[in-house]
């Protein structure tokens, strides 16, 4: 069954300037069960994503077309406050960057984990009971106390815990994870990823993972996306994509990643140029502009070339690029 | 050019006054160490990294090198000359030399200034008016890969990368001998990090600028530094030459912090060595090694006495049992 399906979604905000076009045809799937990665830099797109699946794009934002269907009923492109109120933070959960802003300074962290299980109509006891259950499942040592106590008095890597503790505590099907490394050191990411691969499994969960580090991507999701100025430009297995990459711009994003580099460099791999105006987006594909192999059919749309299965790129030469063809 | 190291600091320390009265009255410690006996040498033209978890004290060393943050112990010579004491007037001048690039690109630059007041803000404060300003900024700005429209900007107006950019040029206008550079690629894209280290790269050759860069990505440390020394706690656990500390690390928690870098290779398989606890409170510093709660070899020796700095190849370090100097870290675990 496929959790979130996202089928040819287009964000536009209206701006003093003109309609910046933020996501153009964007194709998703969310499998159950699956941690499906989405990566990309900044300004392609990737918290309009989120927005738009969570109903919280800003006023001057609306989806111009396409539909996000979640657990093949509700399109949550179209459900009104109401409906949108009765699925986030109970079918769909979120942890974000900032683990320090995601949680309420001057509120016990006993008390807001209570608070989110509000409409679960259990007893005080019970919500009290699952919430020590769910800190002792993201590892934070003696619970029953530190119940009691506020963010403050956590760590950084402990307070992301919580985050994470508290989202799930609903069990969610859906848990959108944006960037909820990325503030942590090396050693706190590891044991974070560790973490969300574990409760993951446990509690049968699909996560859509938002992130613009490669190797945690690698590391934690079965399948990716890979977004460029608001489009899919390329999505399939994680495998797929890292040892078979079929849009130029992924490959250069590969190759950027200094990570894969096992000695120094004299100098590292860039991808020369800028992003394209998006209030103001060339014809047809909107990578040609920095592409080595841009001819004169990239000046019009390019079709989803499908590779295999699960693997599609937006790119008129993506079947022919590779040596190694599949 | 003189045998002295450009920079040569030992035995620093950093103190810092915590909790008020209250605390003192309670019987709390109300001081603590952030950077608890630090030595090492910069040379002309070296990259030293400073990695290490937050909190490690990174950020505190390099300030208390700039003079932004008073020293409670130690020496800190710059070109021979004891920065310790120097009064504000007289730390102006050696300013010139020594530069600082802040951790958040964006934050760092005034939202008030367009960019060319930004590039010619270090020339005013040092007295240089004299020389044409308008030129200057276009050199700085033709020197960090920016159109010279870019003059009018204002930060807001900036991408993270090109706000780096200017924060890049800032440091290197008035032709300083050193750069202190916090986190220069955090928050960045890979690809705008490429060109960023291999701006820092080229003015380093071009300029033979010394850099001291503190950061927490080890992919970034392999790319730019020559040496790097790995924090705990305030102290140094292990110093040595980046390259052969990538080869094989010595220190427990050097292997572990490498150890601990995702790969993008799906099919990799991981020999992490976990660090298991939190960091101590540097309130409550452990006895012995101070990095024994959390290692995973050690010993009773660890836990009551503290190590005696030793040397292993090229790399400096405090640790009883080092990792074999022969063998990298995950074939150390795999045979123990």
């Amino acid at each position: 069954m496929t959790v979130l399906d996202i089928k040819d979604l287009s964000v536009d905000f209206a701006t003093e300037t003109g309609t910046l076009q933020a996501l153009r045809k964007v194709n998703l799937e969310v499998p159950s069960n699956r941690i499906v990665g989405v990566v990309g830099e900044s300004g392609c797109g990737k918290s309009t994503l989120i927005n738009a699946i969570l109903g919280l794009l800003a006023d001057n934002g609306s989806v111009t077309s396409g539909q996000i269907l979640f657990e093949g009923e509700s399109d949550l492109a179209r459900l009104d406050g109401d409906g949108m109120r009765a699925l986030r933070g109970q079918r769909i959960a979120t942890v974000f960057q900032d683990p320090m802003g995601a949680l309420n300074p001057v509120l016990s962290v006993g008390k807001q984990m209570r608070d989110i299980q509000y409409r679960s109509g259990r007893s005080r006891k019970e919500k009290d009971a699952l919430s020590i259950e769910m800190l002792r499942k993201v590892r934070i040592p003696d619970p029953e106390r530190r119940l009691a106590q506020f963010p403050h008095e956590f760590s950084g890597g402990m307070k992301q815990r919580i985050a994470i503790a508290m989202a799930l505590l609903m069990r969610p099907s859906l848990l959108i994870a944006d960037e909820p490394t990325t503030a942590l050191d090396a050693t706190l990411e590891v044991a974070i990823i560790e973490l969300l691969k574990d409760l993951q499994k446990q509690i049968g969960c699909s996560v859509l993972f938002i992130s613009h580090h490669l190797g945690v991507i690698a590391e934690l999701c079965d399948e990716m996306i890979v977004m460029y100025a608001g489009e899919v430009v390329e999505r399939g297995s994680t495998r797929d994509i890292f040892h078979n990459p079929r849009h130029p711009y992924t490959r250069k994003l590969l190759a950027c990643d200094p990570a894969r580099l096992s000695r120094r460099e004299p100098r590292l791999p860039t991808i020369p140029g800028t992003l394209p105006d998006l209030r103001n987006r060339p014809k047809g594909c909107v990578f040609q502009a920095r592409c080595e192999l841009a001819d004169d059919v990239c000046s019009k749309m390019p079709p989803d070339t499908v590779l295999s299965a699960s693997h599609v790129a937006r790119c008129w030469h993506a079947g022919e690029t590779a040596g190694a063809a599949a | 050019m003189t045998a002295e190291p450009l920079l040569s600091v030992s035995d620093l320390q950093v103190r810092f006054r915590i909790g008020g009265m209250m605390s003192a009255l309670a019987g709390r410690r109300t001081e603590i160490d952030a950077v608890a006996g630090v030595g090492f040498t910069l040379e002309r033209g070296q990259t030293l990294a400073l990695v290490g978890e937050s909190g490690s004290g990174k950020t505190t060393l390099a300030r208390a090198v700039n003079g932004l943050q008073p020293v409670a112990g130690g020496s800190i010579r710059f070109e021979g000359r004891e920065t310790r004491d120097l009064t504000k007037a007289e730390w102006k001048p050696l300013r010139r030399k020594m530069s600082m690039m802040f951790q958040d690109p964006v934050g760092s630059l005034s939202p008030r200034l367009s960019v060319r007041s930004l590039l010619a803000e270090p020339f005013a404060i040092h007295g240089l008016s004299g020389r044409s300003l308008e030129a200057e900024v276009e050199r700085l700005l033709a020197l960090v890969g920016l159109p010279r429209d870019f003059a009018d900007r204002y930060p807001h107006q900036l991408s993270g990368g090109q706000a780096r950019r200017v924060g890049v040029a800032r440091a290197v206008a008035l032709d300083p001998v050193l750069i202190v550079a916090d986190e220069p690629t955090a928050g960045l894209d890979v690809s705008i990090q490429g060109e960023v280290l291999n701006l820092l790269n080229d003015l380093r050759d071009r300029m033979g600028l010394s850099m001291l860069i503190i950061t927490h990505n080890l992919h970034v440390v392999r790319q730019i530094a020559d040496r790097m020394a790995v924090m705990y706690l305030g102290r140094f656990v292990e110093e040595g030459e980046t390259e052969a500390i990538f080869q094989a690390p010595h220190h427990p928690y050097t292997a572990a912090l490498l150890s601990a870098n995702p790969e993008p290779d799906p099919d990799k398989v991981h020999n992490r060595i976990a660090l298991p606890a939190e960091v101590p409170s540097l309130l409550d510093r452990p006895a012995g090694c101070e990095f024994h709660t959390r290692c995973l070899f050690a010993q009773d020796v660890c836990r009551t006495q503290a190590p005696a700095p030793s040397v292993a190849g090229s790399s400096r370090l405090t640790c009883h049992f080092p990792l074999n100097a022969g063998l990298s870290a995950a074939q150390t675990i795999a045979a123990s």
